[in-house]
């Protein structure tokens, strides 16, 4: 039978100088996996929010992202005329928004250094076709003016983007009227304007990068698709619009799961040892103890399990701290430079539930790694020599 | 009948090249309800004999059989689970848990036997009624005295009714008072409870309480 449980609390209890360092060694690795993987989340929540699961976006075959998208004006309007795209309530025109992208170098508003910001031109159905896009401050643009709006994100970030301010892109000067969100997504790291306006002044004459269309019924966008494909007059595809800008994380995505996991190994290694060293003292400040228990019947399994138990309350109690400290990171914004787009993509540290449990899990891994060795060598003492320590 | 039936056992320690015997062609037989005394100067063996009576170590060559089982034909578990059952130990440094209280002290044998959570409570208070220390249960082990830190190791030797104790140096850190307490207690768990006790100790009036004293001498048996 196991030794108690009190028996091991009380031990980590009375030695608690020796205790509190463990726990707080595996709480700091603890924090910064956990911070890593919030990153990480954030930044795929940021591009997962993107879109609507009622949305498909259409761009050009073989392009990796819209900007290196582009097909004419009337590829578009073929398919735009598709009875399975949604029609408006009034008018019943096809809910489509034509799109271009450009990326636009601005400062940033923390040291003035230039970094790359999507520009978006959007048809005037853009904010019936996309939801959940609302204007927080100033109002819309207005169609065939020189206006834009600024996604909230991207608006703290770089300089310039207050309201009233004046954006001088491409030659031409752009007045700043209102700055929107879009439920955390990747839309708020953009600026939008009137396509109209913005496509002669940026040259995109002619087609768009990508359109973005309102399926009346999702189910149909696999057939779509094929249709689209199927269609020898233009080189175009239709994605989901969600799955379309969740891809576009690849990349990013993966460089910072490699570097959590490449961190997560070089100080969890760290702390492993860190709580080896620990073991290995209590283990030998307990020796006689161990020797007793064994004189009494103990079995080295019970032993090797006491010492493993003892370990792993440290983990634990080092991975409730470490994701206690990670909490202080959440809801943090910042941004990174790399995505498919080149632009800026803004987003903020997001703690989830997955994000803690993987914590907990990896601090109580270091508890049982750490643990293991000093357990081991506990329960193969000779009962003799142990009961002879002092 | 022998309880304790020892026929030519040796014990040789290795260190390095070097071959020390540490016990050399014991016999000893303990009849059952023996209070039996091993005396000897340091390095006769006497804690080496000791230990493998209990069970805690074995011969290099001979036969130990006590309570009827013969030690050598045990493996690890087997034997740890037979200690459980039939050997009290009593420690010079009683070798108390120090986390853990004195009632919880007196349980920890009882964890290896099958019974509920309440009669090992109520077996454990009974063990301390019998060394006189029901009113220090809840006492943790740095809370009391030497004399009473041995006999809570008393009543965990005796919690689960073994056949054999076996004490090492019971009385070697204690005050003359406190000690004479503890023989006292030993001889009344000899006399009224009728345990077998073999009992290692430098002091010759702890030994004069057991019946028979055997004396060591460079791993032999003199007398």
């Amino acid at each position: 039978m196991a030794l108690p449980l009190t028996y091991n609390i009380r031990s980590l209890v009375v030695r608690w100088k020796v205790t509190l360092l463990a726990i707080f060694g595996i709480g700091c690795v603890v924090t910064v996996f956990v911070v890593l993987l919030a990153m990480l989340a954030g930044f795929r929540l940021a591009l997962r929010s993107t879109g609507s699961p009622d949305n498909a976006i259409a761009v050009q075959r073989g392009s990796g992202s819209e900007l290196t998208s582009f097909f004419s004006g009337e590829a578009a309007d073929i398919i735009a005329a598709d009875a399975r795209v949604a029609r408006a309530a009034g008018d019943g025109a096809p809910l489509v928004s034509r799109e271009i992208v450009i990326i636009a170098n601005l400062p940033r508003r923390v040291d003035g250094a230039p970094t790359n910001v999507t520009i978006r031109g959007v048809s005037p159905l853009a904010f019936q076709v996309r939801r959940g896009l609302r204007i927080v401050k100033g109002r819309t643009f207005k169609p065939g003016l020189n206006e834009v709006i600024v996604g909230q994100r991207i608006g703290e970030r770089v300089r310039g983007l207050d309201i009233g301010a004046r954006l001088s892109v491409q030659k031409r000067d752009w007045e700043v009227v209102g700055h929107f969100q879009a439920d955390g997504s990747s839309f708020e790291s953009e600026i939008w304007g009137d396509l109209d306006v913005m496509a002669p002044a940026f040259q995109r004459t002619g087609g768009q990068n990508s359109m973005t269309v309102r399926l009346a019924d999702p189910a149909t966008l696999k057939a779509f698709d094929e249709t689209v494909q199927a269609d020898p007059r233009f080189q175009i595809r239709l994605v989901q619009e969600q799955q379309y800008y969740e891809d576009q994380a690849g990349p990013v995505a993966g460089s910072l799961l490699a570097l959590a996991g490449f961190v997560a190994l070089v100080m969890g290694t760290g702390a492993i040892f860190g709580a080896m060293n620990t073991m290995y003292a209590i283990v030998a400040a307990r020796t006689r103890e161990i020797g007793t228990l064994r004189a009494l019947g103990f079995s080295r399994l019970s032993i090797l399990t006491a010492f493993v138990v003892e370990s792993l309350f440290l983990g634990l109690a080092g991975g409730v701290l470490g994701c206690l400290l990670s909490f202080a990171a959440n809801g943090y914004t910042t941004a990174t430079g790399q995505t498919s787009s080149f632009s800026e993509l803004a987003f903020a540290f997001k703690i989830t539930p997955a994000n803690v449990t993987a914590g907990i899990l990896f601090a109580l891994a270091m508890g049982f790694l750490g643990g293991l060795l000093p357990a081991w060598r506990a329960a193969r003492l000779m009962i003799t020599s142990a009961l002879r320590e002092a | 009948m022998a309880i304790v039936d020892i026929e030519g056992v040796r014990k040789v320690y290795h260190r390095d090249s070097q071959e020390i015997t540490v016990l050399d062609g014991i016999n000893l037989r303990v009849p059952e309800g023996e209070f039996v005394a091993l005396m000897g100067p340091s390095g006769s063996g006497k804690t080496t004999l000791l230990n493998l009576i209990a069970g805690i170590d074995r011969p290099t060559s001979g036969r130990v059989m006590v309570a009827g089982t013969d030690l050598s034909l045990l493996s690890e578990g087997a034997l740890a689970s037979w200690r459980s059952h039939n050997v009290g130990f009593i420690f010079q440094f009683y070798n108390l848990i120090p986390v853990l209280t004195a009632v919880e002290n007196v349980e920890l044998p009882l964890l290896l036997v099958r019974m509920s959570k309440a009669q090992r409570r109520e077996r454990a208070l009974t063990a301390l009624r019998v060394v006189g220390l029901a009113d220090r249960a809840l006492h943790y082990p740095r809370q009391l005295s030497g004399g009473q830190e041995q006999r809570v190791a008393i009543a965990r030797a005796i919690v689960t009714d073994p056949k054999v104790l076996v004490a090492d140096e019971p009385t070697g850190d204690l005050d003359a008072r406190s000690a004479q307490e503890i023989l006292e207690l030993m001889e009344t768990l000899n006399k009224q409870f009728r345990k077998t006790i073999v009992m290692v100790t430098h002091d010759p009036r702890a030994a004069e309480r057991a019946h028979v004293q055997r004396h060591l001498d460079k791993g032999v048996l003199t007398a």
